[in-house]
């Protein structure tokens, strides 16, 4: 791996950009690893990477099925922020943002972190006392840059949403995170990737397990596309089909259901747009930001019924342009570029699980719900940290599969267990 | 757009109904274990393929219904009435 720095662009700039390496191997599987990573989304190539980087455990494998950046990693809106208050939730999205800030240099590999405040607008009195409550518990607990707005801060600082005295829910303040933003989605898979072969981690595309063979208590080996592979310790990180990889090893039901989120992007703009806005109240959900090509990025609710089918429907793409026309009117001529749907794990809690399971050697990463790009960082640094010890560490001792059993709830909304109501 | 045909109305689209969820738990009794309870509440097959779901036709006549859908196509195989009295009432009247 050639390194990125300021010397190494200037030198290829003169030597005609040959001096660059591959990016990442693409090695044949060996046998057998240490440890065996299902699944090469973001959350796999991060655990991958913190396995190594953090625990010294290189002879890793990530199997994917596609190719890198082609499942949920490319079908996000790209949105980091770490507003979370229930407690595990709290500890694990700040810890997570905090890695988000030190990413690039981490990796050496530019994924475009753009701190630009995640304003969350607020439409009646005990919306802004409800935030307040929340944003206290933030500041109380090691988020400083959490911040409540009023109506003269939010005009002056985002002009152009529609204060109209007519709109169906005038706007009265915002709900800010001024270390929120969006990063690069692309970057931060392929960064991880290079991250963790430059480490010594195999990863193999285009290898789709098809059958987990067991023994008793413990995960002997993966059937993939590509052979049979064996891995002393083995984990699952294929958030939106979970439930079909956990069905392999005979384990029976989760408390998981697989729901289609769309998103879209519209043609390029002229800056237009600072910050990440979101609308959410009466049955609007609606959540935008700029890309630094000009792309208005932007998404809403999910299609409201179970689907593993990677496609929208149309009633909602409706329902998000009302959305987008009801407090961006300016947006109203602009022509859509691109509009795709991921399939997420929608847990019964809207959180996630980093977890043992009922097998000795097979650990678990599932349930993201909305929430697994922003997650990314945290959740490969606390996989990994499970699987290196075999313990879980305590901000995630709660993101296990019995937690309802123990009558745990991690419910940010408090929408009970309903997994379509978990957005 | 899935078009959703309703015993009652004919066939509609599926906007005009909200998706209840899987069509196949067998509730327990009231006073029956926390175990058999967290069965039914929390755990789901979560099927890739056919499935008997729920729906409610609330923008219509709206009666429940039980409906055999592919998760990943979304065609529908089935679709009759929830309640089994309602459903075997239809179906002798076809």
């Amino acid at each position: 791996m050639t390194r990125f720095s300021a010397w190494n662009v200037f030198v290829n700039g003169l030597t005609g950009q040959k001096g660059w390496a591959r990016q990442w191997r693409d090695p044949e599987p060996k046998k057998k690893y240490d440890v065996v990573i299902v699944g090469g989304g973001l959350h796999g190539l991060a655990t991958a990477y913190y396995l190594a980087k953090n625990h010294g455990i290189k002879n890793v494998a990530i199997l994917e099925k596609g190719w890198l950046g082609g499942g949920n990693a490319g079908r996000n809106t790209t949105i980091v922020r770490s507003n979370y208050a229930r407690p595990g939730n709290r500890e694990f999205y700040e810890h997570s943002l905090r890695l988000w800030e030190n990413l690039s240099h981490e990796l050496n590999y530019n994924v475009m972190f753009s701190q630009r405040h995640h304003v969350a607008l607020l439409h009646s009195p005990a919306a802004i006392d409800a935030a307040a409550r929340n944003y206290n518990i933030f500041r109380l607990t090691g988020t400083p840059d959490a911040e409540i707005w009023d109506l003269e801060k939010l005009m002056g600082t985002i002009p152009h949403l529609n204060y109209g005295p007519n709109a169906r829910f005038p706007i009265m303040g915002a709900a800010v995170q001024k270390r929120a933003g969006t990063a690069r989605h692309d970057a931060v898979a392929w960064g991880y990737a290079r991250g963790a072969d430059s480490l010594g981690v195999d990863i193999i595309q285009n290898c789709e397990v098809t059958s987990v063979k067991r023994n008793k208590g413990k995960v002997v080996s993966l059937q993939t596309s590509r052979g049979v592979i064996e891995g002393n310790k083995i984990g699952f990180a294929v958030a939106g089909n979970t439930s079909r990889l956990w069905q392999m090893t005979g384990l029976g039901k989760l408390p998981i259901e697989t729901h289609k989120l769309q998103a879209f992007v519209s043609e390029p703009l002229k800056p237009l747009l600072d910050h990440v806005v979101v609308f959410g109240i009466g049955g609007a959900h609606f959540y935008i930001s700029q890309s630094d090509k000009g792309g208005m990025v932007f998404g809403g609710d999910l299609d409201w019924y179970k689907s593993y089918a990677q496609r929208g429907n149309l009633p909602i793409v409706q329902d998000v342009a009302e959305a987008a026309m009801s407090i961006l009117p300016c947006l109203g001529r602009v022509r859509l570029l691109r509009h795709w749907s991921g399939v997420m794990d929608m847990s019964m809690d809207g959180s996630h699980f980093i977890c043992k399971t009922p097998l000795d050697n097979l650990y678990l990463n599932a349930g993201w719900n909305y929430g697994g790009f922003k997650a990314s960082p945290g959740s490969g640094w606390y996989f990994a940290d499970l699987i290196a010890n075999d313990r879980p560490d305590p901000v995630i001792e709660n993101h296990d599969l019995k937690r309802f059993e123990r009558g745990v709830n991690i419910d940010e909304r408090g929408a009970g267990p309903d997994p379509k109501l978990h957005g | 757009m899935i078009r959703i045909n309703c015993p009652f109305c004919g066939e509609r689209d599926h906007s005009e109904f909200t998706y209840g969820g899987d069509g196949t738990i067998d509730y327990p009794a009231l006073d029956a274990s926390i175990e058999d309870w967290h069965e039914a509440v929390f755990q789901r097959e979560n099927i890739r393929g056919m499935q008997t779901e729920t729906w409610h036709h609330v923008n219509g006549c709206r009666a429940w219904l039980l409906v055999e859908r592919d998760t990943m196509t979304h065609e529908i195989r089935s679709v009759r009435a929830a309640h089994p009295g309602m459903a075997k009432v239809l179906e002798k009247a076809i």
